[in-house]
């Protein structure tokens, strides 16, 4: 490994532009890193060292040209459900085990637009389906601070590539924490926009009104940049919001020793801190860390208060109700006929498609299948669904009344630590309280970023901010002002 | 209320999905205790709320019909498991 690995990308990007390194050689050194701890930690799906090799040949030309933008020439990971045109995209399912995309998805498109440099594609749960990356089809991904426990999921392999410097950056995806909770497991920097602000073309759909692309980086500026290129109104995505996008690493930068402070004429940062996220059963040393993160905030400037956003019970319920709900209505297009893995040995067209859905699907996307048709069915659509989408606009309601208080919420990301693998996969209710924390802000469609904060038994915690629709700025600068103020994101597992 | 064997069927055909008799049963026993969970909601009263489809109001977007370039018809058809020239072939629809 060349010595000063791992880097993040604004230190890549500068040692880039100084050609004191070129992208060959960082692309050279980040294969070596995964050659070395594949084995271990099996955050890849699929390796693709020939087009990274072509592709960080191209950057380095494109820096010789003086033609380089921020991520340019810069080694990442994609994960396995956004498509990648001739890159397999299998969203780690047998259903799609030799699906090849014939186009690529808006994000990868922007980002190979900016000199973007392929490692492959993260492994992760099934269809994002899960919190442990153990309902992967092919292989659980390990958590690189103790391989014995789960990377979260369900983009664990983003975080722990990113955690164990086998790629630079990962791209995830976010339906119900899928991005922060992993992100607070590897003690990685996770960002989920707010619902609208990056396109979802190409994005192979899970639940289409939570699901959202979003960043896993080392520190919040590299989430800033990732954000930056992926951002943007896009014709090919109608949910996608028209609107000119900010430069979110503005804001970022400069030494105060408050800088959540008053300053002139602008108010302290309010922070609020919901009681309901401190939940019955929420480790012990995850408390503490948070607890210590929050007294940083105040120290730093932030205005700290409680608030109560007592529909949060009700999220859980309202999530597995809408999600499955949206999943079985998505999923429904696996049947066998225009692309992926296709039951042949029968003449009866029912039968193949009963036996391509049993034979492709896992056992929780076949349970989350069955609970969404369950609760859309004749008899059963109002007292589920439509019951859940009305719970959808109080908890919405609700938020939008605690944000005329405070700018941003200040909870835990995960009421636990990195479990052990195989410690929940027999109890699905048990692996879904996983994500208390982070359901209710895909619920409201709101951004939320999850930053390291401290360790319990060795583990990373995460600390999450959670703000009104579009401040992704202001989470930002709040996150950027806490890490400055810690070291908590230099931490790195050993090995 | 929990969930019998014959629901699960039902389900089970209605998301076209085979099932074996294990996972009738286990799925009878998981859904079951999942949908427990969702009886909380009965302690909220909804009426007269609006539901929420989507999170962020956005309605009718319109943009220009204008011509494009789209797939080819030999990458549509790449990733087909069966083919027939220019064609995917699937099993017998009509019965005889």
């Amino acid at each position: 490994m060349l010595p000063g690995l791992p880097l993040t990308i604004h230190d890549a990007s500068g040692r880039l532009a100084r050609r004191d390194l070129s992208s060959i050689e960082l692309t050279e050194a980040c294969l070596e890193q995964i050659q070395q701890r594949e084995d271990r930690i099996k955050a890849f799906v699929t390796v693709t060292p020939e087009l990274a090799r072509r592709q960080a040949a191209e950057a380095d030309l494109r820096i010789a040209q003086g033609d380089a933008g921020p991520l340019t020439g810069v080694p990442m990971q994609i994960k396995d459900l956004i498509c990648t045109k001739g890159v397999a995209t299998s969203c780690s399912s047998r259903m799609l085990e030799d699906y090849v995309p014939v186009y690529d998805a808006t994000v990868a498109s922007r980002l190979f637009e900016q000199g973007a440099v392929l490692l492959g594609k993260g492994n992760m749960d099934e269809f994002g389906m899960g919190s442990s990356c153990e309902n992967s089809a092919f292989f659980p991904t390990r958590n690189p601070w103790d391989v014995e426990r789960v990377p979260g999921g369900s983009s664990g392999g983003g975080a722990a590539a990113v955690a164990s410097g086998e790629a630079v950056y990962a791209l995830g995806s976010d339906t119900g924490g899928s991005i922060r909770q992993p992100s607070a497991m590897c003690g990685t920097v996770g960002l989920k926009p707010t619902y609208g602000l990056v396109s979802r073309y190409g994005l192979i759909a899970y639940a289409s009104s939570l699901d959202q692309i979003g960043p896993i980086t080392q520190d919040v500026t590299d989430s800033a940049l990732v954000l930056n290129a992926i951002a943007g109104p896009d014709p090919k995505d109608s949910t996608c919001l028209n609107l000119q996008v900010p430069d979110m690493t503005s804001g970022l930068g400069g030494s105060s020793s408050a800088p959540l402070a008053a300053a002139g004429d602008a108010s302290a940062i309010r922070l609020g801190v919901p009681e309901e996220y401190f939940v019955d059963g929420m480790e012990t040393g995850v408390r503490e860390a948070v607890q210590k993160a929050i007294d940083t905030l105040e120290s730093l400037g932030a205005a700290v208060e409680p608030v109560s956003l007592p529909t949060t019970r009700y999220a859980l319920a309202c999530y597995y109700i809408i999600a499955p709900s949206e999943c079985s209505a998505n999923l429904a297009r696996y049947d066998g006929v225009k692309y992926g893995y296709s039951f042949q040995d029968t003449d009866d067209m029912w039968e193949a498609m009963e036996q391509t859905r049993r034979n492709g699907f896992g056992p929780e996307v076949k349970r989350r299948i069955m609970l969404g048709a369950y609760a859309l069915s004749a008899g059963y659509y109002d007292a589920y669904y439509l019951k859940a989408q009305q719970v959808r606009t109080l908890i919405r309601q609700e938020f939008q009344q605690v944000f005329q208080r405070v700018d941003a919420l200040v909870t835990p990301t995960s009421p636990v630590v990195a479990f052990p693998l195989g410690s929940k996969t027999g109890n699905p209710v048990e692996m879904y309280l996983i994500d208390v924390c982070t359901l209710p802000v895909n619920i409201a469609g709101l951004p939320a970023i999850s930053v390291p904060c401290g360790f319990s038994q060795g583990l990373p915690v995460g600390l999450q901010l959670i703000g009104p629709h579009l401040s992704e700025q202001r989470l930002l600068r709040i996150a950027y002002a806490y890490e400055q103020a810690t070291s908590w994101h230099e931490a790195r597992p050993a090995g | 209320m929990p969930l019998d064997r014959q629901q699960i069927e039902h389900i089970a055909s209605l998301a076209r999905i085979g099932l074996t008799d294990e996972e009738i049963e286990l799925f009878r026993q998981q859904l079951s205790h999942i949908l427990e969970q969702f009886e909380i909601l009965d302690e909220l009263d909804t009426t007269g709320i609006q539901p929420t489809g989507h999170a962020v109001d956005l309605r009718g977007v319109l943009r220009e019909d204008e011509a494009q370039d789209s797939l080819t018809s030999e990458d549509t058809l790449r990733n087909a498991p069966r083919r027939e020239g220019d064609f995917i072939r699937v099993k017998a629809v009509l019965e005889e």
